[in-house]
């Protein structure tokens, strides 16, 4: 298989925070969702992409390129939404656009007044005038105005409102239509990525916990519930995560099949979401860099 | 072709995907040779991932209802009737041994099972 996007032994070390030899693949025409808590590494993950800070060590491939060697080729090819928007507060949109538009060769401007259009974006605003939502809106259009193969976006869906999100993955789905195109979204949104999302990489304290189909995960990972009295059992070092009460256990485990083979009757066994998969797994998240 | 994907359900999406087809395959809505939407087309009108229509497709390609030609795309694959026949009962069959493992945790005799079935065969005529 040929990967739009391959990141081997990436590592990055802050005073405060490391990013700890992280290594993932994403395919030609797919989707794949970054997820960790708050403080896990996924905006590091994504400036190191983009090149917007140095690595430590480790290699990031983008189209079958190294990602500094080849940096102007690869970012012509690459639309990109920032947490924070990179634009001119005093600046409407239009002369915005005028700013960044002369740099890509490849700039469509039929379709950004397309997206314009349909994102119901004034032209003539000011862009610190904008709402936290049209201020992502605009960034969309503008990452996806000059025909990029891979789009990469932090955080694109926080701030906007249920309505808006549910269209930008109907945007995704379409966008990822010819199969040439690939998009790596970081959220911690994970409802959004239930259904869309074709891979989920999972950031923890700097370090990949899973990077794979999202359908897998979801299949073999479970959450167990059951009186504590079974948490006695030698079998409960399988779980990785818990939550408990006065009446009984929470927990999650990454073999559903096992966890029937142990517990059996005793205990309910129910399919996990991602958010179930990211809450039982960060039960001491510190404000760490992001 | 109609699919509806349900959030509660416990079967995994690629699973409602599979049933919903094979049912309409089976009960003549979907005809022999009719084309499928590409898995991508599929993926994107139900808002999911490509992965999930990618493997509901191989395990219809896999029971032998459906064909996939590279470049041309997937379509229902010829059936003959004694098939047919055969995926029909099989249905029944399932839906039977539901009723048995539910009768069974309930303590529900053989004699008793029968009964019910006989009743419940002639209510209906």
């Amino acid at each position: 298989m040929e990967y739009i996007l391959e990141i081997t032994s990436l590592r990055k070390e802050y005073d405060n925070f490391t990013l700890k030899d992280v290594s993932f693949k994403l395919p030609y025409g797919y989707i794949m969702g970054l997820i960790g808590p708050n403080g896990a590494g996924k905006t590091t993950i994504i400036k190191l992409i983009m090149n917007l800070i140095r690595k430590k060590n480790g290699s990031i491939g983008v189209f079958g390129m190294d990602n500094i060697e080849n940096e102007i080729d690869i970012k012509s090819r690459i639309g990109f939404v920032y947490d924070i928007p990179p634009f001119y507060d005093h600046l409407n949109l239009n002369q915005n656009k005028a700013v960044v538009a002369q740099f890509y060769k490849e700039w469509d401007e039929d379709l950004f007044r397309n997206y314009v259009n349909d994102f119901q974006l004034d032209l003539k605003a000011r862009f610190k005038t904008l709402s936290r939502g049209m201020k992502m809106k605009f960034q969309l259009a503008m990452a996806l105005s000059h025909n990029a193969d891979l789009i990469l976006l932090d955080e694109p869906t926080s701030g906007l409102d249920p309505v808006f999100r549910r269209e930008l993955l109907d945007l995704f789905s379409r966008l990822i239509q010819d199969e040439k195109k690939s998009i790596l979204f970081s959220t911690h949104i994970t409802s959004d990525l239930e259904r869309i999302a074709d891979f989920v990489t999972f950031i923890k304290e700097g370090e990949i916990v899973f990077s794979d189909e999202k359908d897998s995960v979801l299949e073999s990972w479970g959450v167990v519930k059951g009186g504590n009295e079974l948490l006695e059992k030698e079998a409960a070092s399988m779980f990785r995560g818990i939550k408990k009460h006065a009446y009984g256990f929470e927990a999650l485990v990454s073999d559903v099949r096992e966890a029937k083979r142990n517990f059996s009757k005793n205990v309910t066994i129910e399919k996990p979401t991602l958010e179930d998969i990211m809450f039982f797994m960060t039960s001491n998240n510190g404000g760490k860099h992001d | 072709m109609r699919i509806i994907i349900s959030n509660s359900s416990e079967d995994p999406i690629y699973e409602q995907i599979v049933k919903q087809i094979k049912s309409q395959i089976i009960n003549g809505e979907l005809q022999e040779q009719e084309s499928l939407p590409s898995i991508r087309k599929l993926a994107g009108e139900l808002g999911i991932s490509v992965i999930t229509t990618k493997r509901a497709y191989e395990e219809l390609e896999k029971e032998g209802f459906i064909d996939t030609v590279g470049g041309k795309g997937s379509f229902v694959a010829s059936q003959n009737r004694e098939f047919l026949r055969e995926k029909k009962m099989k249905v029944v069959e399932e839906k039977l041994s539901q009723a048995v493992d539910e009768a069974r945790t309930l303590d529900i005799g053989v004699k008793d099972l029968k009964e019910m079935l006989t009743i419940l065969y002639r209510e209906e005529e």
